[in-house]
């Protein structure tokens, strides 16, 4: 990391580690820089250390190793209500013997703000959570999405310039999570805010962030925005677990410049683009996007390897078709296409032939 | 219908004994029971003229009591009615033991006027007749109350209504003397000599000049030895009875002694009340008890301030234990809790005695103070026998009664609340006290209701370490069941303890609402 961009970050994590039971570490070696105002998301399984990195850089954790820093200033040593984070839980934690004005009125309390500035602050954060008439209610009283907007709103009344939360949707139903994905992020746009986001949603993680910090086995696997995540997985965990893929095991035989050639363990040749391969006979697992699949000859290139496949589903889901395969002896393999007008409906045991560009193959590590 | 064998259970062993003690704090059937005559005809009696009763009282004193201490049962009335006023016990106790003396007064001259007086068969003879069936019933109910048994069976005896009417006092002396050897001696009436009572109430007879009279025209069975003494009347003791009682003892001619039976004379009584809160009731009305008597006000008000001051201590020192049970890891928690119920499964009076070794003044904490130099040998600590003792036993011994509903109200505090405090900027002081602690309140509270109550009725520890300055009224209650045998006042103040108790429950609802208490989940 050089000089230049370390200035440019906010919030910094120098290969920290940390270990509960002081022999096996939950994160190992994790470096991330963010600028301000950024919105990342740390995405991953369960157990994979993105949680224990949240708890970190608020406070509840120390890291048995390495260095957070805040603003430039490593925050290692100050306790979690000097670092002036804002935290949203995933089961809110709203102070249930508190009307919902106290709990937003409590960081403010605690700094020691006249209660004129106060009250003033409390409304305005209701009020940009469009939960102004609900001030004098108990936590009890309102539902799970008021909550999380009460809840929201008490991170950010102190205005803070980080905010972190822990799968904040988590207990909400699908309708009310998106209509929530949207109106964080537009406000932590609009309000400048630095966000750090956890959740193993990873819908949630493409739709809400700049850039997401896919975790696995206490590392970052990768750390690019949605776009890049999906399109170019930089390995095999990070292409499995962000959206849907097709998995096809083989050994390199050819590779020329941005291309390759693998030979699949049935024999078969395709194109693809060598990511985590090097040299010939090495072996690996190649990934392909559902909707990348072309079963139109006439859409491939000339020079495209293609595969034989029958149909062994069909299913129609109106805006796309979703077809399962048999291909190259894998039973899974899927294809989405559009629902257009001149597109092919395929029948439950047609035999046909697929193929794609080669840029949209990639080989990753086996 | 499920419940209904538990309800029964609850209602048989709970609210029954519950209704009982509180019907026992006010019953006073013993007087009106024991001295009926004596209580009808006091009714009439003014004791502000400050007089002792009419001779007629006096009569119906000495059936009463014969009967009475034929049967055993003038203690009983002794006992009552010394709760009230002093000397009363010993002063029946005495009198009962020289009835005998006063009839044979009667009785010597009347066997000296006609010998067949001495005879039982003929005074069985005399006092037989027919109509008397009402009379019979109406004397063996008040021999049941008295001594609260049925006394049915078959007498033996039916009293001549003629008879009646002509020697009432006699007729009833008698029929009394009948019931109790028929049915409790289980002799046959006409073989016994009757009762020394009788000859006293034959006397009383003889002294009304209707009765000479109509005695003259009888000519039934004994009509001569009748007139025969109703002709030597001359020859009977002519004091009456008054004057017999007054040379046996001085004080039943004071009037307060009579004023007292009287105040006690209704089946009913406020006594036991009155007593509990250190009053009495005299013949001008309610008043305090003299100074040196008063001590159930200041040994009610010691038990409420010890047990207040057991359940602080409780929650000083349960508070911490709790919190670390709620909050250390399961396997440390867990070892930390067995020590937290061993003393549950240990004796209350094995804990209690350790306490009292640990204590005493040659004890365990003495010597190791002592030994430490903190305490001069002269100077022990007076650590037991007293309050301090009550106080540090029952603390201990009610401490599990604190700590597992705190524990259970803390357990369900979601650790976030504290970290979303801090994050917000609370020290952990300020996160604790605005945000940990209101929420552990109902905690607190389930287990102070738990602690006082238990505290409140508490006997075993204080009756073992608590000397004399440091019990409860609880001992006090079991003094007057067990040993003084004053159940009536045990009663009341067990009643007075139980409203107490009530009374402030139903504060603790008005000031921390009972929705507030919680003992888990």
């Amino acid at each position: 990391m050089t000089d230049g961009a370390s200035n440019d970050a906010f919030v910094e994590f120098e290969r920290v580690q940390k270990s509960y039971d002081g022999e096996t570490l939950v994160v190992k070696d994790l470096n991330l820089s963010m600028p301000k105002g950024e919105f990342l998301t740390m995405l991953g399984p369960s157990g994979s250390g993105k949680t224990t990195c949240l708890m970190m850089l608020a406070g509840f954790e120390t890291a048995t190793h390495g260095d957070i820093r805040l603003g430039g200033v490593s925050i290692n040593n100050i306790p979690p209500h000097k670092r002036g984070i804002g935290m949203v839980f995933q089961n809110y934690a709203l102070f249930p013997h508190m009307t919902i004005a106290e709990n937003l009125a409590f960081p403010l309390e605690v700094r020691k703000l006249g209660k004129a500035e106060r009250e003033q602050k409390v409304k305005r954060a209701l009020d940009m959570v469009e939960m102004g008439d609900f001030g004098g209610r108990r936590p009890a009283q309102l539902s799970g999405g008021q909550q999380q907007r009460v809840a929201l709103a008490r991170a950010l009344v102190f205005e803070p310039e980080l905010v972190l939360m822990d799968e904040p949707l988590g207990a909400l139903d699908k309708q009310l999570r998106e209509k929530m994905q949207f109106e964080i992020t537009y406000l932590a746009h609009q309000l400048g805010i630095t966000t750090v986001y956890v959740t193993h949603d990873q819908t949630e993680a493409l739709t809400m962030s700049d850039r997401v910090a896919v975790f696995d086995d206490g590392r970052i696997q990768q750390l690019a925005p949605p776009d890049k995540l999906y399109e170019t997985p930089e390995n095999s965990f990070v292409a499995q677990f962000i959206g849907e893929n097709n998995t096809l095991e083989g050994v390199v035989k050819e590779i020329k410049g941005n291309t390759c050639v693998i030979e699949l363990d049935g024999g078969e040749v395709i194109d693809a683009v060598p990511v985590n391969v090097s040299k010939v006979g090495e072996r690996t697992r190649v990934s392909i996007r559902p909707e990348r699949v072309e079963y139109n000859r006439d859409r491939l290139h000339a020079d495209a390897h293609t595969l034989k496949a029958e149909v062994l589903e069909f299913i129609y889901m109106g805006d796309i078709f979703r077809t399962r395969l048999r291909v190259a002896g894998n039973d899974e393999f899927v294809i989405k296409t559009r629902n257009a007008p001149d597109q092919v409906r395929l029948k439950r045991g047609q035999q046909i032939e697929i193929g794609w560009l080669a840029e949209d193959c990639r080989a990753l590590d086996a | 219908m499920l419940i209904a064998p538990l309800l029964l259970f609850v209602v048989v062993t709970f609210i029954v004994p519950i209704l009982s003690m509180l019907f026992r704090s006010v019953e006073n059937d013993i007087v009106p029971d024991t001295i009926p005559g004596v209580v009808t005809e006091l009714a009439e009696w003014d004791g502000s003229v400050g007089a002792p009763p009419s001779e007629q009282v006096f009569r119906y004193l000495y059936l009463d009591l014969f009967k009475a201490s034929e049967a055993k049962q003038h203690t009983r009335l002794g006992t009552r009615l010394n709760y009230e006023k002093t000397g009363l016990s010993s002063l029946l106790r005495t009198t009962g033991r020289s009835l005998d003396d006063v009839g044979e007064e009667w009785q010597d001259p009347l066997e000296d006027i006609d010998a067949n007086f001495k005879d039982g068969a003929f005074w069985y003879q005399m006092m037989s007749g027919t109509d008397g069936e009402d009379l019979l019933e109406e004397r063996r109910d008040l021999w049941a109350a008295m001594v609260g048994e049925s006394m049915a069976g078959d007498v033996g005896f039916v009293p001549s209504e003629q008879v009646a009417q002509m020697l009432p006092w006699t007729t009833r002396a008698y029929t009394d003397f009948a019931i109790w050897t028929a049915i409790e001696d289980e002799d046959s009436v006409a073989e016994e000599d009757p009762w020394e009572a009788v000859y006293g109430a034959l006397g009383m007879d003889l002294t009304n000049p209707e009765t000479v009279s109509a005695i003259q025209s009888y000519t039934g069975p004994g009509a001569d030895a009748l007139k025969a003494a109703a002709a030597n009347v001359g020859q009977l003791p002519q004091t009456g009875f008054r004057e017999a009682f007054a040379a046996e003892n001085e004080d039943w001619l004071s009037p307060d002694v009579w004023a007292t039976i009287k105040l006690y004379s209704s089946s009913m009584t406020s006594g036991y009340f009155l007593n509990a809160v250190d009053m009495q009731l005299t013949p001008d009305g309610i008043e305090q008890k003299p100074e040196n008597q008063q001590i159930y006000t200041q040994l009610f008000m010691r038990t409420l301030v010890m047990a207040l001051i057991i359940t602080a201590s409780c929650v000083v020192l349960g508070y911490p234990v709790a919190w670390l049970l709620a909050n250390l890891p399961m396997r440390t928690a867990s070892i930390l809790m067995i020590l937290v119920l061993l003393p549950f499964w240990t004796s209350l009076l094995v804990r209690t005695s350790a306490w009292k070794v640990l204590l005493q003044q040659q004890g365990v904490i003495n010597e190791i103070l002592v030994w430490l130099g903190f305490v001069n040998d002269a100077d022990r600590l007076i650590l037991m026998n007293n309050a301090t003792g009550t106080i540090i036993a029952m603390t201990h011994i009610l401490l599990p009664f604190m700590i597992l509903p705190l524990y259970s109200v803390m357990k369900t505090i979601q650790p976030s609340y504290l970290r979303a405090a801090k994050s917000l900027g609370a020290t952990n002081w300020t996160a604790f006290w605005r945000v940990y602690f209101p929420q552990s309140v109902p905690g607190i509270g389930a287990g102070s209701i738990l602690v006082f109550i238990l505290a409140i009725g508490y006997y075993i520890t204080p009756e073992i370490v608590g000397g004399t300055s440091g019990v409860f009224i609880s001992n006090r209650i079991a003094y007057h069941i067990s040993s003084s045998l004053n159940w009536g006042l045990a009663a009341a103040l067990g009643s007075i303890l139980l409203v107490v108790v009530l009374g402030l429950y139903w504060c603790y609802d008005k000031i921390v609402g009972i929705d507030n208490v919680k003992l888990g989940g």
